[in-house]
């Protein structure tokens, strides 16, 4: 037990809190996501919610699968899969660090007896062509919040850009019970029998089971496989939607601008294409190419080219869903002026409302 | 005469960017006020990780008055029969004065009427308010956001300004934040706002009061704080690391530092691997004993004022203990496959798109490094040519182990201390399995000017080779260093190369060393897509003499008109260049050599001028019956010094080689006091160029004197 802390929080404790922190600073929460995905920035809930112009709050728990980070249960430090606490601040407020120090504080952090430094760290995501900048967020030496700016998401720039903080539950629990091994974690404590369940208890089979299928047993040729299927079906979905509500492509943005936006949003049912299917299809082939590089079954000269493929999916559908939304805001709110402000090539296509985005009170 | 504060608020500025921020402010704020007629007596910066203040005291609180002249039309125009016209009429309502009042001046273009105008000066806030934006906002970031709108951009969110003249609040306002008298304290030591009196020490004061120290405080600090932690054990020191603590006195507003330990048994690891853990991943500074030897402590630097409780340190700990278990997993997980079986699954790791896998690489630079063998035997330098061929054969080979991926700054530092353990050829005596493992661990030496070469000609061998290889790639690809781009760090690599050739003494041509680095892509795939030969010929015996220009200047201390004098001799045997540059140093004080360097610029001229009319010296000079006693003189000089300037120039003995030149100012000086060159006689004017070419020839092959800059030479 942390000296520091008298009572720590258990695991499912320390998820409560932070949600319930969250909660009262005007974030929806949302359940984890239910495709395997590498990190909570690729739930559909960041990567697709951040891009556009409307303001969003919205924190969730995801559990992210990093097959290549197993470690069969045997390292005390390191995970297949790992827990995030995923919380987006769109537009990001003022006193967003201050916010976030106070929610180390609702986990029983006493700030004034601990180190905490913002040090450098900018975050990228080549397979979704996002970064930001940022800290990772230091406390007695230990990373325990990676804080970014985002500044670019699909490949586009964001306006208004969020803010995301990313915390490490398992490192952050492991903390405040001053224990050595994930695996030594408390997950839950029975208040009428003061039984304890372990970490260990809940998550080393997975570990375990995980790791040998993703080292040894994944089947290259038939993952390939379905890699490809995905790929291709989740290209088929993006042509269609090109060819239905986009025929002009890329080199003709600027009549895309002006009459055949319009044209577009005429068209029935725009609103109704599966564009979230398609991102499900984008994130299963994310996670298939990191069980083909766990399995060693890829070259690190082949590597560059297939993270390429996944990324042109996740870029397409970055472009035809901020096309979308606005198409959908024009259909509600009847036709909308063009901002001058616009300056973001994104932006220009999606037309922003007159309406100004209300700050989220805090 | 008020004083000026600024002070631009922001979120945590990256450690690494401050010091270069805070002297840019400085720089920026200083031109401005002396751009602006405001200038201040002395100028003073106050920098922290969230924060960059500048101050001023003593600036104006107005500009002076300024009285300019405006010029006016011609007074042909302005006046007729001496009457004003409407020009003139016009000019002088224009410049607010009576036409009374006028003037006339010459100007180039004649004679013009003109008047005096006072321009009132401006008050300093105002001027302030209107240009501090534009200054804040071009500061250079090597990375930098936007929060709000795309066209502001800082390196992190800007919070807060104090923007003062004394004690009035200055009506600045940045990236929608107005300017005020109200600072923010540390974060965790203070609450609330910090208001401001006023800038000089009232500022530095306050800040103090709100746990918020400057710089040099912050170092000084910190110094104590390691001193006294280092001192709770008997007998043991920080090591001092400049790097380090320049981090992390960027790190902090208000810094303590405590003592940490770990288990012992963690000092069965390489000190190498325990050090970059400690001190590039947690930022923490190794303690070592009287002896040298790593001690189980580590110290912490804390951006709060202390760990009564030690419930800092104890974090720490833990972290480290995670660390090192990590570290320690690592180690015993990559002792599983010797590097020697991981030579194959080199060729899964790229080297760069085009140039091929790690393998090819490994090929490619086992056949240069065999050329190099060869050249520096036939110059009488021992060199194991089996150790270098093992080494070069096992360098990459660590590129696939765990501990690297994990560590990438130690690469080959990890190669090295594998095959040291691994007992690689069992067969080999020991001495020469050590000398393999430690050309291994030395190869990417020197990593910076200020960095040792490697120990033995073994690891000098492998590192070149390595390098060139790599340079000549790049630059066959055209992928040429410019300006501040340079991804694949070149520059570098060949500082490394020149270094290590001057520091080792090997003869080696530089042209000749990358040619051959070039020839070892002869047939691969990449040779499509090279660039013509001449012209990688040209770019890299460009790029490898501005190299060795720095070397001489930045790092041998040469100055810059001896370097340009021995570089443009010849630039491509370092060893000669540097030879030539210390007996040229040597000699440059002497006032024969001015008067030489003079001589040297005036037959320079004087050919030139011969060869753009087309006048072509002799083949050779010789004594003629009609030349002047003079040219006689020099004529039997020459004859008599040359040859025994030439056999101390085979010796490289340069500098009695100059000594000897030196005897040339009396009858040069009386040649060129008593004899015309260019003369009519053809015969008489070819010889006496002839004479002068083979002078400055026998000058220049040694340095161009030209170059040399007499004027304000003690």
């Amino acid at each position: 037990m942390n000296p520091a802390i008298s009572n720590p929080l258990t695991f499912q404790e320390l998820l409560l809190r932070l949600q319930s922190f969250w909660a009262d600073r005007g974030c929806v929460l949302q359940q984890p996501y239910d495709v395997e995905v590498g990190a909570g920035t690729m739930a559909p809930e960041t990567f697709l919610r951040v891009l556009g112009p409307k303001p969003y709050r919205v924190a969730y728990v995801q559990p992210s699968r990093r097959p290549a980070d197993g470690r069969y249960g045997e390292n005390p430090n390191r995970l297949f899969k790992h827990m995030q606490l995923q919380v987006i601040l769109k537009p990001p407020p003022e006193n967003v660090q201050e916010l976030y120090l106070e929610s180390l504080t609702a986990i029983g952090i006493d700030l004034r007896h601990h180190d905490i430094k913002f040090e450098e760290d900018n975050w990228e995501a080549p397979t979704l062509s996002a970064w930001g900048v940022g800290w990772q967020v230091m406390l007695d030496g230990l990373e325990i919040t990676q804080f970014t700016y985002f500044q670019q998401c699909g490949g586009i720039d964001l306006l208004p850009i969020c803010a995301e903080l990313t915390y490490g539950l398992e490192r952050i629990t492991a903390f405040l019970q001053d224990v050595d091994s994930i695996y030594d974690i408390v997950w839950a404590r029975n208040p009428e029998t003061g039984e304890v369940v372990k970490y260990g208890d809940v998550r080393l089979a997975d570990e375990l089971q995980f790791s040998i299928y993703n080292f040894e047993d994944a089947d290259v040729e038939k993952t390939w496989k379905h890699f490809e299927l995905y790929e291709a079906e989740c290209k088929g979905l993006l042509e269609r939607y090109r060819s239905l509500y986009r025929p002009s492509d890329e080199e003709k943005v600027e009549r895309v601008e002006s009459s055949l936006d319009q044209q577009s949003a005429a068209l029935p049912g725009k609103a109704r294409f599966p564009l979230l299917a398609a991102y499900d299809l984008c994130l299963k082939c994310s996670h298939l190419f990191n069980i083909l590089d766990a399995r060693g079954a890829i070259s690190v000269t082949e590597r560059v080219g297939v993270i390429g493929r996944v990324r042109a999916l996740a870029v397409v559908i970055a472009k035809a869903w901020v096309d979308q939304q606005a198409d959908e805001k024009n259909d509600s709110e009847g036709p909308s002026e063009k901002s001058d402000e616009a300056n973001a090539a994104h932006e220009k296509k999606a037309k922003r409302s007159k309406e100004r985005p209300t700050p989220v009170a805090i | 005469m008020p004083d000026f504060l600024l002070e631009i608020g922001c979120e945590e500025i990256p450690a690494r960017m401050i010091n270069a921020a805070s002297a840019e402010l400085r720089e920026r704020v200083g031109a401005l006020l002396v751009r602006e007629r405001l200038a201040a007596e002395q100028i003073t910066t106050l920098d922290t990780p969230r924060r960059l203040a500048v101050m001023a005291a003593g600036v104006a609180a107005a500009q002076e008055d300024m009285v300019e002249q405006i010029t006016g039309p011609s007074v042909s125009v302005a006046y007729k029969d001496g009457q004003p016209t409407p020009a003139a009429h016009g000019f002088a309502k224009k410049a607010g004065i009576e036409v009374t009042q006028l003037e006339t001046i010459f100007t180039p273009k004649g004679e013009c009427i003109a008047a005096k105008v006072t321009k009132r000066g401006r008050n300093a806030a105002e001027i302030l308010a209107d240009s501090l934006p534009k200054e804040i906002a071009t500061i250079y970031w090597a990375k930098n956001m936007y929060w709000r709108k795309p066209t502001e951009r800082f390196v992190r969110p800007v919070r807060w300004l104090v923007a003062m003249l004394d004690s009035e609040a200055i009506p600045l306002e940045v990236d929608g934040i107005r300017a005020g008298k109200t600072s923010r304290g540390h974060r965790i030591l203070t609450t609330g706002e910090v208001p401001i009196p006023g800038p000089g020490s009232a500022y530095v004061d306050a800040l103090r009061a709100a746990k918020v120290l400057g710089r040099a405080e912050r170092e000084q600090q910190i110094r104590r704080a390691l001193d006294a932690a280092a001192r709770t054990i008997a007998g043991a020191r920080w090591r001092e690391d400049k790097a380090l603590l320049d981090t992390v006195v960027n790190l902090t507003e208000f810094p303590s530092a405590i003592l940490g330990s770990f288990d012992p048994q963690f000092l069965a690891l390489p000190e190498e691997v325990l050090v970059t853990v400690m001190r590039d991943h947690q930022k923490y500074f190794a303690i070592e004993d009287a002896e040298g030897k790593l001690l189980p402590h580590f110290l912490a630097v804390l951006n709060t004022d202390g760990d009564p409780q030690g419930l800092i340190r104890h974090g720490n700990e833990r972290v480290l203990r995670a660390r090192f278990n990590d570290a320690r997993f690592f180690w015993e997980t990559d002792q599983k496959k010797s590097l020697l079986d991981r030579l194959e699954s080199l060729r899964h790791v790229t080297f760069q798109k085009d140039l091929g896998s790690y393998y090819d690489k490994t090929l490619r630079v086992q056949r240069l490094c065999s050329w190099v063998n060869e050249i520096l035997k036939q110059n009488g330098i021992a060199v194991r040519p089996g150790v270098v061929h093992k080494a070069v054969c096992l360098a990459k080979t660590d590129l696939t182990t765990e501990l690297v991926k994990e560590f990438t700054e130690l690469q080959g530092i990890v190669g090295g201390l594998y095959a040291r353990v691994q007992q690689l050829d069992p067969g080999l005596p020991k001495a020469t399995r050590m000398a393999i493992a430690d050309a291994i661990y030395d190869q990417y030496k020197p990593e910076s000017t200020d960095d040792d070469i490697p120990r033995s000609v073994e690891g000098a061998v492998l590192s070149i080779g390595d390098k060139a290889d790599t340079i000549a790639g790049m630059f066959a690809l055209g992928l040429v260093p410019s300006g501040s781009k340079d991804p694949f760090a070149l520059r570098r690599q060949a500082n490394a190369i020149v270094k290590i050739i001057a520091e080792k003494a090997l003869p080696l041509p530089l042209g000749d060393l990358v040619r051959d680095a070039r020839s070892g892509y002869n047939g691969s795939a990449a040779e499509p897509k090279f660039v013509a030969t001449d012209q990688f010929a040209r770019s890299t015996r460009a790029f490898f003499c501005e190299r060795l220009e720095f070397y001489l200047r930045d790092v041998r201390g040469y100055a810059h008109d001896v370097v340009r004098a021995v570089l443009a001799t010849d630039a491509d045997d370092v060893v000669d260049a540097l030879a030539r540059a210390d007996a040229v140093k040597r000699v440059l004080h002497m006032t024969e050599f001015q008067a030489i360097g003079a001589a040297c610029k005036r037959i320079r001229n004087i050919l030139r001028q011969a060869q753009e009319k087309g006048i072509q010296p002799a083949p050779a000079f010789e004594s003629l019956p009609d030349s002047a006693p003079e040219e006689m003189n020099l004529t039997a000089y020459m004859q008599q010094t040359v040859p025994r300037v030439e056999a101390h120039r085979t010796k490289r003995e340069y500098f009695d080689a100059l000594m000897l030149l030196s005897t040339a100012r009396e009858p040069v000086d009386a040649f060129f006091e008593k004899v015309m060159v260019m003369v009519e006689d053809e015969r008489v004017r070819g010889n006496r160029l002839a004479l002068l070419q083979t002078l400055l020839k026998e000058f220049s092959t040694i340095a161009d004197f030209s170059e040399i800059v007499t004027e304000g030479k003690a």
